[in-house]
């Protein structure tokens, strides 16, 4: 499949989940197809990055779900700090933890996970929807503590960027974390992987060890072959975050017209291979003006 | 500089001030999060809690004392940690985290999601992050460098991390995991170990009076009748922060050097 092929499949106000962490493996080369396709009023369900970052100054969010959104060299995701700031999002602050069990939840498939996360702070305030349930298991006192019930967040599709794959769709991540994306696949109804690179099947296990293949095939409906898929992201051992690119993606968010010219050359660019060549094209620039990297 | 014979600097006394905040934690997750509190974390387990295990803040746990801001470090990798094991552990109850706060107030209360009113903020911050769940999990000290009315204020805009007023009608088992142990400001030293459960000074850092402490801080401090001065760093505690853990002195960029 190509980026576009994906895009197809989805569909003005569903939830995408978005796998990766921060900006770490996001599935760029798809977020950027989402970016520049009609689609609108979606629902973007991710430990989030600038991910969420781009598809809100693209003005394709309605509601973000999240725990954080940060460019992690970068502290703060300032489009996304600006789309909050100016109330053009709907959102769903949530508990980092409170979050993964949202996605165990859907993963298998029960309404809701308890927990203690969220109670006195304002997780209950912001998200006026939260009920608590008492544990029908009572303590030894004979009281019955109250828990968090964290609904299940099942993304209509999610989207998500493995090392290798191969054409089946087992996907596998070479780096030190998996972060949550096979409980994004499990989560979805249909799930989409973008990957460095297709390998044939006999081949997954000449990068890395058995513990690696953590998405199989079941849980995967289309791959979709984006070499360097996750810049400006970091996709170890692949290659590291493009901090240069970042910031410069960062600074944008100052000025209406610094983003119009960067979406324009970057975010729009019409394939992945025209996005790449015109990212290789700003390293050149960059070198030429003497930008450290 | 000399190890052991230049005077210590309020970087170090603040980092030697995070690190106590460890002290009797035995065998737990030391998780600090931040320049100045790795490096407090890495110089109590080096010096006083050699049981504690700690991350190199990527995915695994490791047993030596790495340097701070040194990707290439040598790890001795004990074990594999990934972000969803971190959540494992911490409902475990087994760590103890260092988190900043953009806001603080005298019950502990902590925000870093967002200033002025959530539903459209004056300023976005990170989201709640793990916060709710730190605080009703496991032990928790804060790292707080600008020690101003701003941070130190009579009420937080957004509850992050819930103090103690706010776990008070929750359950035994929450309120039983539940303790705000230390804050650090670059003035003092504080904690909630009095009856009431608020914000008092333990100490203040060599050169600060209380009366500046009380100026800036946004509510009413209580005040013991001796008010200590943070003691100053050991020659191997010296040793340690500027040869083994930061060598190259990143704790000063959040003290303006």
């Amino acid at each position: 499949m190509t980026e576009d092929d994906v895009v197809a499949q989805l569909e003005d106000s569903m939830t995408i989940g978005i796998g990766g962490w921060g900006s770490r493996r996001k599935p760029m080369s798809l977020v950027r197809a989402i970016a520049r396709s009609s689609l609108e009023d979606l629902t973007i369900v991710s430990y989030g990055g600038p991910d969420i970052g781009i598809l809100c100054a693209t003005g394709k969010v309605r509601r973000a779900v999240y725990g954080f959104v940060s460019l992690d060299s970068v502290p703060l995701e300032p489009h996304f700090r600006q789309a909050r700031q100016q109330g053009t999002i709907q959102f769903t602050e949530l508990d980092e933890g409170a979050f993964y069990l949202g996605l165990l939840a859907a993963a298998h498939r029960v309404p809701f996970y308890p927990t203690r996360a969220g109670l006195g702070s304002d997780m209950m305030t912001m998200n006026p929807e939260l009920r608590t349930v008492a544990s029908p298991y009572p303590d030894a006192d004979g009281s019955s503590e109250e828990f968090v019930a964290i609904p299940a967040l099942r993304p209509d599709v999610s989207l998500i960027h493995m090392n290798r794959a191969d054409a089946g769709g087992n996907g596998q991540f070479l780096g030190p974390d998996l972060y949550f994306d096979d409980l994004f696949a499990k989560a979805a109804d249909r799930t989409f992987m973008s990957c460095e690179k297709v390998v044939a099947t006999e081949a997954l296990l000449d990068e890395g060890t058995f513990h690696t293949l953590k998405i199989p095939r079941l849980f995967v409906d289309g791959v979709v072959e984006a070499p360097r898929g996750a810049h400006f992201t970091e996709c170890p051992p692949d290659y590291e975050r493009d901090e240069a690119f970042q910031r410069e993606y960062a600074a944008t968010a100052r000025d209406p017209e610094a983003w119009a010219a960067f979406a324009d050359r970057f975010v729009h660019a019409p394939s992945h291979a025209e996005y790449l060549h015109r990212v290789d094209e700003r390293a050149a620039e960059r070198d030429a003006e003497g930008v450290a990297p | 500089m000399n190890a052991g014979t230049d005077p210590a600097t309020l970087d170090e006394v603040c980092v030697v001030a995070i690190a106590e905040a460890f002290r009797g934690d035995g065998e737990i997750l030391c998780n600090p999060i931040g320049t100045t509190p790795i490096i407090g974390g890495r110089l109590a387990r080096a010096t006083f809690e050699p049981d504690m295990v700690m991350t190199d803040t990527v995915a695994f746990l490791v047993a030596n004392t790495l340097p701070v801001g040194d990707a290439g470090a040598e790890r001795l990798i004990e074990a594999w940690m990934p972000y969803r094991d971190i959540f494992d552990l911490l409902w475990s109850g087994r760590r103890h985290v260092v988190m900043g706060a953009s806001q603080i107030d005298a019950r502990g209360n902590q925000n870093l999601a967002a200033i002025g009113d959530w539903r459209r903020p004056r300023a976005q911050l990170l989201g709640l992050r793990g916060a709710p769940g730190n605080l009703v999990n496991h032990v928790t000290s804060y790292w707080v460098p600008n020690h101003s009315p701003r941070t130190f204020v009579p009420s937080v805009d957004v509850v992050s991390g819930p103090g103690y007023d706010r776990v008070a009608g929750l359950s035994a088992a929450v309120r039983a995991n539940h303790e705000v142990r230390r804050v650090v400001s670059n003035l003092g030293v504080f904690d909630f170990a009095n009856d009431e459960r608020r914000m008092q000074v333990v100490s203040v850092h060599p050169g600060v009076t209380v009366d500046q402490v009380v100026e800036a801080t946004g509510f009413e401090l209580v005040l013991p009748e001796v008010v200590d001065e943070t003691p100053r760093p050991t020659d191997e505690e010296l040793r340690l922060i500027r040869e083994v853990i930061d060598p190259r002195g990143l704790r000063r960029a959040e003290f303006g050097g």
